[in-house]
């Protein structure tokens, strides 16, 4: 035990070098001839290599934590950290992409509407001519009124200021025609064929459309007997023969034409374009196919132009028909159903009209 | 790869000599230089700067380690090397933190160095192992020891700082200390 102990201190001497020069050479000798203890000697070398390795690393530890306390961590992170928000990165990368981008996509733009004219004074021109071409229509409308008042003085009295064409949507007197040749009128007589007038009340208007519904409650007014025509629910085709009557002058006017355009002026789809001759008078008159179904009923024509009308598709009259309220009605409003006008000739199609096309005269 | 971290980086031969005389001048250097690189790799990559302190720390460690041994060939730059080696420490840190790994956000070119982190794993283990050994070890042994072979002070001091009558007595109880830590070092 002893000995071990000396053994040990001679070793630890002999590895911090604090040996004398002949007590050296003795270790060194006793090394060589001893190999127990050579291996003693490797062996507590090695423990306090393993103790100066830890030592070291203890060390280099403490000094760089002192170094990292000097530091200034905030502005480090400030420096290197993330920009957080996904967006704001791709942004902060893609920006110059974007403004490049946009920058490519304005010029392609403005040169393509540079290009084409579109900033040229061509357009302005388009734009006041339609501007013209609206109020022609409107006057054109307006024309289609028959001005009463342009009679002459000298022919039958005829109280009525303006007049236009109605027709019959059922057997009990209700009668359709447009919004335009009622609005604001103080009464609206409606006068048959025959030259018998009744004084109507208005049921329903419908300015959008330029439709209005009146009732015939006159005690002279009898039932009318079942309609000869039907409305027609589906679109009519371009090119198919159609035929309207109205009253432009005090008797009734046959016209014939065909359906011209599936939509109306200025690209309207509430209306046919017709080529078919109107004139002032005619408007709110049933426009009809071969077969007698009401395809539309007259509401204008446009001034400049040669053989273009206009009417109001069917549907819309249908559409406007459901929109009143069935309840606040005296009688019920029910659409034929039966059309007897199909297969006859057209001359004998105008003879079963006739009793119900009325003429619409405003006071 | 984005923004380079801007400072004045010493160069990379002035560092290892450095090391070599234990300059604690260059290991400043060194720590201001290239913390700053981790940091961004870390923080971008799921880590707070605690686990850019231990990664760099470790990183240090790895190199002086490299460098002491005197197998050091200055192959690649002292950045890239230092870089390389806390982005495979911090991807296996993830690893068994067991956190989703995607792709890791990188900020600088890269070097393999499992090498270098198999061997600094065998002595990081040592160390793990000494000074879980020096704990054991308990009072004063542990202090005896460390002032002995690691403080290298004379026995004759240790021996009036814990009051032993004569060196002989704390040469007695050295040998016993060390036979202790020898056992507890080796054996477990």
């Amino acid at each position: 035990m002893n000995s071990d102990i000396e053994l040990l201190s001679q070793i630890d001497a002999y590895l911090r070098g604090e040996l004398s020069a002949s007590e050296m050479v003795d270790f060194e000798k006793r090394r060589l001839s001893d190999s127990d203890f050579d291996l003693k000697v490797v062996e507590h070398s090695n423990t306090v290599l393993q103790l100066s390795e830890y030592a070291k690393r203890l060390k280099l530890t403490s000094e760089m934590n002192a170094i990292h306390e000097s530091l200034d961590i905030q502005a480090l992170r400030e420096e290197v950290a993330p920009e957080a928000p996904l967006v704001r990165r791709l942004w902060k990368k893609y920006r110059i992409n974007t403004a490049i981008a946009a920058s490519v996509a304005l010029i392609a733009v403005a040169g393509t509407l540079l290009s084409t004219g579109y900033f040229s004074k061509t357009i302005s021109t388009n734009v006041s001519l339609m501007r013209r071409e609206i109020n022609s229509i409107k006057r054109s409308q307006n024309a289609l009124i028959k001005d009463i008042k342009d009679k002459p003085s000298h022919g039958p009295a005829d109280p009525g200021q303006f007049g236009g064409t109605g027709f019959a949507l059922s057997s009990n007197g209700y009668v359709v025609t447009n919004y335009h040749v009622i609005q604001g009128a103080d009464s609206v007589y409606v006068q048959n064929s025959e030259g018998e007038a009744f004084k109507v009340k208005m049921i329903y208007i419908d300015p959008a459309y330029d439709l209005a519904v009146l009732q015939i409650n006159d005690p002279e007014f009898k039932n009318l007997g079942t309609l000869p025509y039907t409305f027609k629910k589906s679109p009519s085709d371009v090119g198919e023969d159609v035929f309207t009557i109205g009253f432009p002058r005090d008797e009734q006017v046959y016209g014939k034409g065909y359906v011209s355009s599936r939509n109306g002026y200025a690209g309207d789809t509430v209306a046919y374009q017709v080529s078919i001759p109107v004139n002032p008078g005619n408007s709110g008159g049933p426009l009809l196919d071969n077969r007698g179904n009401v395809i539309g009923i007259i509401n204008g024509k446009q001034a400049l132009a040669d053989g273009a009308a206009f009417a109001i598709k069917s549907t819309y009259i249908l559409k406007s028909i459901e929109a009143i309220p069935q309840d606040s009605l005296d009688d019920k409003l029910v659409l034929n159903k039966r059309n007897s006008l199909s297969g006859l000739s057209r001359k004998d199609q105008f003879k079963k009209l006739e009793p119900y096309i009325y003429m619409v005269k405003v006071y | 790869m984005k923004k380079e971290i801007k400072s004045s980086v010493p160069a990379d031969s002035e560092i290892v000599l450095g090391i070599l005389n234990d300059s604690k001048d260059v290991l400043n250097r060194l720590y201001v230089s290239y913390f700053p690189m981790v940091l961004q790799l870390i923080l971008n990559n799921n880590g707070n700067e605690d686990d850019a302190k231990d990664i760099f720390q470790e990183s240090v460690i790895v190199l002086y380690n490299k460098v002491k041994s005197g197998n050091f060939e200055l192959n690649s730059k002292l950045k890239t090397f230092i870089y390389s080696v806390c982005r495979r420490l911090w991807l296996k840190r993830l690893n068994a933190q067991s956190r989703t790994v995607r792709n890791v956000e990188d900020f600088s070119e890269f070097i393999p160095v499992e090498e270098d982190l198999e061997s600094h794993e065998e002595k990081d283990r040592q160390f793990e192992l000494m000074e879980y050994a020096l704990r054991q070890l308990g009072e004063p042994c542990k202090t005896i020891i460390e002032d002995y072979y690691i403080h290298n002070r004379s026995m004759q001091e240790i021996s009036d700082k814990f009051g032993y009558t004569n060196a002989d007595n704390a040469k007695t109880q050295k040998y016993k200390c060390l036979q202790r830590l020898k056992k507890l070092f080796f054996q477990t």
